[in-house]
């Protein structure tokens, strides 16, 4: 035991996230299993049956009820936290599109994992951006540490009356959920501080207060005055961020901002990334720095609202800047590059040459090799991308596995 | 567990005068599955919070009007028993660990169409079911998707012609498929109580809500809504046709309790089914152009094994 009963434990990401929502002091965690989330709610399962956690837990029957119990628990005032992965954030995305505009506060880790087809189970985002258009705050997390302290985040934004929306914590699959790292655990006192206990600032369900929630409505100009609502509360969580994450930062000692630099001062190269590929990101950096390129980094933690100006200010001057997309939008390429682009387009200072690369699909490796790779096509400025990350050693193992399917041809590949 | 009460209501006059639905919603005039609701909502009484699937009732509550004296909440297509359940958690979570007042607690409806019910949601209303929840679930049963202009549901008849099962030469019947049987779907589930109702026999409908009420556990009630709009007759003859469907046995009323299934209502003599049928444009086609006496004693031959297992 450190201060205040602070306490440094080893966690898997996946632990990590059971333990932001113990900490938050959960009511109410209905569930549904997917690799690679299942030890989420199995170790919040047994904190429950055990009694260090009060309130219930409940076994749904998919993810489309998942979200559907958690959601009107949440407008019943109950503290709720659920957590699932790919086809199951899929499977629940109607119910997600339908309860922001509930308006109500919960929080759910999502560990991301490549969709089918075809089936896998290592991480990529095109599970997590799926569901970027329906109103979610979404942090994405690159350490285990940040996993659960972006759930205590999650909470205090997700709670505030400027905002009244659901939270999506991400953690990459594998890479973070089965990794183990050490975690600073606060103490309860000062958790306490942090998030008190729920006070839903919505009227929530129960006698005294009938209330008609989710109504029909007709006539697009009344629908847009609902929808207009959910975009500026998404809008105001980025502020309500910056001060919950200020007040964090005081308190805990961890400082959180919606995008981070990372030695991107004097940097000619920037990588823009995001979640746990962050961090050999930065380890290229700085293997590239040692080699005399001046490389730097900027992570994309709050990625709904997307912090456009804070991602402009960051890339300010800066000459050279590549955007890693972990997933691909067939016929279309990276997801997140072109949201990039549009929050430079009218800025002076915006760098010169952005390249889009697309990276680490199904849980692939993201290699030094690659990071010198992009540093070399930003300098060619005829390389127009994207650029695929997917390599010779890459070709030449899919070959060995046609030949035992009996194929012939060559790989036919971008 | 608490005991089943008997008969609380013998005559009309003994029901509530209470309205908890306000008259004026955008349903089409003469919706059995809206009467279904009202007269139930004259046992449930306050504190309760309806939990709607898409469908016809979903247009009880358009912004920013409610008729209802209790809660409301409106969810998705295939979601509202699941919601049910973080409903009831929260409120329980909520009266244990929070204090809050066993005055505060909510009786949780669903009210679904037999689409959401026997399609969409099947899958989430078993799991609720099995869970145990403690809830009830009104599905007014119209044989079809209603709000969408009467397409072919699980639950639309054989021989009944709907949009995407019209009588045509290849099909002489319309729909061919025999209904799926709710009642029996959710008995293997043996929940605490289960009744099938009709708004026409306001009595019998009421007790069965009384003893609903007096139970926990998953109470479920398939309520016959005659729906002049899909099956096209006059909503002033709602009533008629709701009591066709009684007399000529192609409705049963029935409860399944404690492990036995009783008829709350035998017909004591039944009468033909083509009494109902030609009541309705949507069989129609069974008496016009040519008579389809195939067709029709077809549908008679299941009534009647159906009741010979019982009369
Ligand atoms: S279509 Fe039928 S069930 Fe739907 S509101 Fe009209 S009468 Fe009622």
């Amino acid at each position: 035991m450190g201060v205040n009963g602070q306490r440094t434990i080893l966690l898997t990401g996946n632990k990590a996230a059971a333990w932001g929502a113990r900490l938050a002091d959960v009511d109410y965690v209905p569930a549904f299993p997917i690799t690679p989330q299942t030890e989420i709610v199995e170790t919040l399962a047994k904190w429950f049956a055990s009694g260090a956690m009060q309130g219930k837990f409940t076994n749904m029957d998919s993810e489309h009820s998942m979200f559907a119990a958690a959601a009107a628990a949440a407008a019943s005032g109950a503290r709720v936290f659920t957590a699932t992965s790919s086809q199951g954030l899929l499977y629940g995305l109607e119910v997600l599109y339908t309860v922001t505009g509930w308006r109500v506060p919960f929080v759910f880790a999502n560990v991301s994992r490549a969709l089918a087809t075809p089936i896998t189970l290592e991480p990529d985002h095109n599970d997590v951006l799926s569901a970027r258009d329906c109103g979610l705050v979404q942090l994405h997390a690159e350490t285990c540490q940040e996993i659960m302290d972006f759930i205590l985040l999650g909470y205090r934004i997700a709670e505030d009356r400027r905002v009244c929306l659901p939270v999506l914590v991400n953690l990459d699959g594998f890479y973070l959920s089965f990794t183990r790292e050490p975690v600073v655990i606060p103490g309860e006192a000062e958790i306490r501080r942090f998030l008190p206990a729920f006070k839903p600032v919505q009227p929530v369900f129960q006698a005294s207060r009938p209330q008609a929630r989710a109504s029909a409505i007709f006539g697009g100009g009344n629908y847009t005055y609902f929808r207009l609502q959910q975009h500026m509360a998404a809008l105001a969580a980025e502020r309500v961020f910056a001060e919950a994450a200020g007040e964090f930062g005081e308190r805990f000692g961890r400082h959180y901002r919606a995008v981070e630099p990372y030695r991107l001062d004097d940097a000619e190269y920037v990588f823009v990334m995001s979640n746990s590929f962050s961090t050999k990101g930065k380890a290229a950096v700085n293997r590239l720095r040692d080699m005399g390129t001046k490389a730097g980094l900027l992570k994309l933690s709050l990625f709904r609202p997307f912090p456009a100006k804070a991602v402009a200010d960051a890339l300010r001057g800066r000459p050279k800047v590549a955007v890693i997309d972990q997933n691909i939008a067939p016929g279309v390429g990276g997801i997140v590059f072109p949201e990039i682009l549009a929050a430079l387009y009218d800025r002076e200072d915006r760098p010169r040459r952005m390249l889009s690369v697309i990276g680490g699909l199904g849980g692939r490796d993201i290699r030094d090799g690659d990071f010198m790779t992009i540093v070399e096509r930003l300098d060619r400025p005829d390389f127009t991308g994207p650029l695929t990350l997917f390599g010779e050693s890459d070709k030449e193992q899919f070959q060995a596995l046609q030949r035992i399917a009996g194929r012939r041809e060559e790989a036919l590949v971008p | 567990m608490t005991a089943i009460p008997g008969r609380t209501f013998k005559k009309v006059k003994e029901l509530s005068p209470a309205e908890w639905i306000a008259p004026g919603s955008p349903l089409c005039a003469g919706c059995g599955g809206l009467e279904g609701l009202r007269i139930a909502e004259k046992v449930l009484g306050e504190n309760v919070i309806y939990v709607n699937a898409a469908g016809c009732l979903t247009l009880l509550s358009v912004f920013p009007f409610s008729p209802l004296r209790g809660s409301w909440l409106y969810t998705t297509m295939s979601a509202p028993a699941a919601a049910s359940q973080g409903i009831r958690d929260a409120l329980d979570v909520r009266m244990g660990k929070h204090g809050l007042p066993k005055s505060e607690d909510l009786q949780v409806v669903v009210v679904a169409g037999d689409g959401s019910t026997c399609d969409i949601g099947l899958s989430a209303n078993s799991a609720a079911i099995h869970r145990g929840l403690d809830f009830i679930y009104f599905c007014y049963d119209n044989g079809g998707y209603g709000n969408t202009g009467f397409q072919w549901s699980p639950s639309s008849p054989y021989g009944s012609s709907t949009q995407t099962t019209p009588s045509v030469a290849a099909h002489p019947a319309g729909s061919e498929m025999k209904p799926k049987d709710l009642f029996e779907i959710w008995r293997a589930h043996d929940p605490v109580y289960l009744a099938t109702v009709s708004p026409r026999e306001p009595i019998d409908l009421s007790n069965k809500f009384a003893k609903a009420k007096a139970l926990k556990g998953p109470r479920l009630f398939i309520c016959m809504a005659a729906c002049p709009t899909g099956w096209g007759f006059d909503p002033k003859d709602t009533n008629v046709v709701a009591r066709l469907a009684v007399e000529t046995g192609i409705f049963p009323l029935k409860e399944y309790a404690e492990g036995k299934v009783v008829h709350t209502k035998m017909p004591r003599k039944r009468l033909p089914v083509e009494k109902f049928l030609e009541t309705q444009k949507r069989f129609r086609h069974l008496f016009a152009p040519e008579r389809r006496d195939d067709i029709i004693a077809e549908i008679q031959k299941d009534v009647d094994s159906y009741w010979r297992l019982y009369e």
